[in-house]
């Protein structure tokens, strides 16, 4: 059971504000029902850009609920340019702290605020869908990502999962997201040349780990024979050998696989 | 809300310890400590208990004889100590074959045992919760091992044919082992172990109100597996560590008190599951059977509730004293929902929100009453805070309610 506060509690059995409000002056949403949660956020706001009502709708566990029940008691009387400078941990500490693991409630309902003045200033919320998407499961951007991990000052990949759900489901960005964690915590030194065994090691290792059991799932498999400068001599059995994708397989995954965790200038060649 | 009442309706997660098994138990701590292997009364005493005790429980399995029972210390363990002692004794087959709807104790062990370079069948599920059986006749090959197999799922109730599994598998190659994992079963219905082709089964005695800490593994005496835990002689040589004399008691009662139970579990417990089930489906418009199969054991019931997010239902529940568990991710901290009900492909709309409900010989008609009267209260304030209201009127409408 998780050890929710008398204020998260107080909020889930007695949320605040929960509903619509007719001719909204700005709608945000935020989540879906696939990812397991969601918030629609609708706010009223008056000529003088002062929100005067504000409700919701969440589709939710429990810190969900208090998230966007507290959300809308924060906004209400305050100008909407006010509004937009809360962040999710105000919304954590209003609440009297989260769970580590419930972090991405509070991060819901910071991302409809967002949504909603967007909406209200008709700015266009859809920029970022055309970006580069580091969690297919919750489809979480890495631009959204670096901002989390900058703002919330997040160190570790179970950091991450918690704030922001990415990497929690099926796990297979959690290399990526490592990378960008890795990238803003320590920036980039440049690593030390490998020697060869070292090289063959590592290849070896991301092989294993990363791509072998994905083509496995598809009754595929894959493993290193050799590697000579930047020639990487890898066999396809099972399914691939067959697959007439296998090609696209070699390209577009393990060698981009591998360019991205070894070396950029990696060739792979099948033998 | 805190009414002091408490509807524990969780009882494929654990049970009550029965009063008669905990008075069973407790000379064994204080009075009768002695080591069953030493050589004087105190220490007599207790081997001479624990041999009544696994005569009892291998008349809970229905087995042969009691050197076939190995007392463990939980159903994880058991599955463990089968599969893994099933395939050290045997290295020339590298093939498994189980379902991707069992309990996390056997999927992830295989799971670890693709990595250890074990060749894997995960076999689905149907809607209602039904093993597709051709798939996994077809799955098998000349290097296949072992069919791993649960006897009853813990999250819809549903009953595999493992009898009929066992026979099958049996008959295209006879050296294939088969292991049951019991858990969910033992209790519920009666097994019958000796009269079937099952090579081991587990079963857990928390499940059964016996306290947690304590389980079985029975290996059918033709089958050679070998140990998890290597050190003293306890167990025949199969799993080291002096016995856990109190807790084997009191399972060996528990297992007394269950086998006695079996006709009330089949009778008034489906009784009252049928009750609450179709009271549910009746009050409440955005419930939907997810464990519709008819062959399911007499306690459980999993239903989903669309558009509403398991964890708080189950946050409101338990302000009404009521106990049950959801397939949602929330829950678990996992952020993925329920494996079992994935596979069986229940809407995403009723994923999140699915609650199971497992009864007991303990639970009571005034119980299932008091649930039917409060889980559609809740249901009434949770529909409200959801952002799916068109979609729930359309339910609605669709149910002839407006």
């Amino acid at each position: 059971m998780w050890d929710y506060t008398e204020k998260v509690m107080d909020h889930y059995k007695n949320p605040r504000n929960v509903g619509s409000i007719e001719n909204a002056d700005a709608i945000g949403e935020a989540g879906s029902l696939t990812c397991g949660d969601m918030l629609k956020l609708y706010l009223k706001v008056n000529d003088k850009g002062i929100i005067t009502d504000a409700k919701f709708q969440t589709f939710g566990c429990g810190s969900a609920v208090a998230s966007s029940s507290i959300l809308t008691e924060m906004v209400i009387g305050k100008h909407i340019d006010e509004a937009r400078k809360i962040t999710n941990k105000q919304i954590v500490d209003a609440l009297g702290g989260l769970p580590p693991e419930k972090m991405h409630c509070s991060v819901m309902g910071h991302e409809a605020l967002e949504a909603a003045i967007a909406d209200y200033y008709k700015e266009d919320v859809n920029s970022h869908k055309d970006e580069d998407i580091v969690c297919h499961c919750f489809n979480i951007s890495k631009a959204f990502l670096e901002n989390e991990i900058k703002s919330n000052n997040l160190k570790t990949l179970e950091d991450v999962i918690n704030y922001t759900k990415a990497g929690g489901a099926c796990g297979r960005c959690q290399g990526k997201i490592q990378e960008i964690l890795n990238s803003i915590n320590s920036p980039v030194k440049k690593e030390q040349k490998l020697t060869k065994t070292q090289l063959i090691i590592k290849i070896n290792n991301i092989i294993e780990q990363y791509i072998a059991p994905e083509l496995r799932k598809d009754g595929g498999d894959v493993e290193l024979i050799d590697v000579q400068d930047n020639k990487v001599m890898v066999k396809l059995s099972g399914k691939c050998q067959v697959c007439n994708r296998s090609q696209l397989t070699l390209t577009h995954f393990v060698e981009a696989t591998l360019k991205q965790h070894v070396d950029d200038s990696i060739e792979i060649v099948q033998v | 809300m805190t009414e002091s009442k408490l509807i524990y309706l969780d009882n494929n997660a654990t049970t009550k310890v029965d009063e008669k098994v905990v008075e069973a138990m407790m000379p064994y701590f204080s009075q009768y400590y002695g080591n069953p292997s030493s050589m004087y009364d105190l220490g007599g005493k207790n081997s001479k208990a624990v041999k009544e005790a696994r005569e009892q429980i291998k008349d809970f399995f229905g087995a042969n004889s009691s050197k076939e029972i190995f007392f463990t210390a939980s159903g994880s363990e058991s599955a463990n100590m089968a599969i893994r002692g099933i395939l050290s004794a045997d290295r020339t087959r590298n093939h498994l074959i189980t379902t991707k709807v069992e309990h996390a104790c056997v999927l992830n062990l295989h799971k670890q045992l693709e990595k250890e370079g074990y060749k894997v069948t995960y076999i689905g599920v149907n809607s209602a919760g039904e093993l597709n059986l051709d798939e996994l006749y077809n799955a098998i090959n000349d290097k296949t091992a072992l069919v791993s197999c649960m006897y009853a799922n813990n999250e819809t109730g549903t009953i595999f044919p493992v009898e009929e599994i066992a026979q099958k598998v049996k008959s295209i190659d006879s050296k294939i082992k088969m292991f049951v994992d019991g858990v969910q079963a033992a209790g519920k219905i009666k097994l019958d172990v000796k009269n079937t082709q099952i090579d081991m089964m587990g079963i857990s005695g928390h499940k059964f109100h016996a306290p947690k800490g304590i389980g079985a593994l029975y290996v059918k005496s033709s089958t050679l597996i070998t140990p998890l835990v290597i050190g003293g002689h306890q167990e025949n040589g199969k799993r080291a560590g002096t016995e856990n004399v109190p807790f084997i008691i009191g399972m060996a009662k528990a297992a007394e008190l269950a086998q006695d139970s079996l006709n009330y579990e089949s009778t008034e417990v489906k009784r009252l599951r049928d009750k609450l089930e179709t009271g549910l489906l009746s009050k409440i418009y955005n419930a939907r059977l997810n464990s519709c199969s008819n062959k399911r054991v007499p306690n459980t019931t999993n239903i989903g509730f669309e558009y509403v997010e398991g964890e708080l239902i189950l946050l409101n529940m338990n302000d009404y004293g009521i106990c049950a568990s959801s397939g949602s991710a929330c829950t678990s901290g996992s952020l993925d929902p329920s494996h079992v009900l994935k596979a069986m492909g229940v809407p995403f709309t009723a994923l999140h929100g699915s609650i199971r409900f497992s009864l007991s010989r303990y639970t009571t008609e005034d119980e299932i009453d008091y649930t039917l009267a409060k889980m559609p209260l809740i249901m009434d304030k949770l529909t409200k805070i959801s952002p799916f209201q068109k979609e729930l009127n359309d339910l609605k409408e669709r149910k002839g309610i407006i």
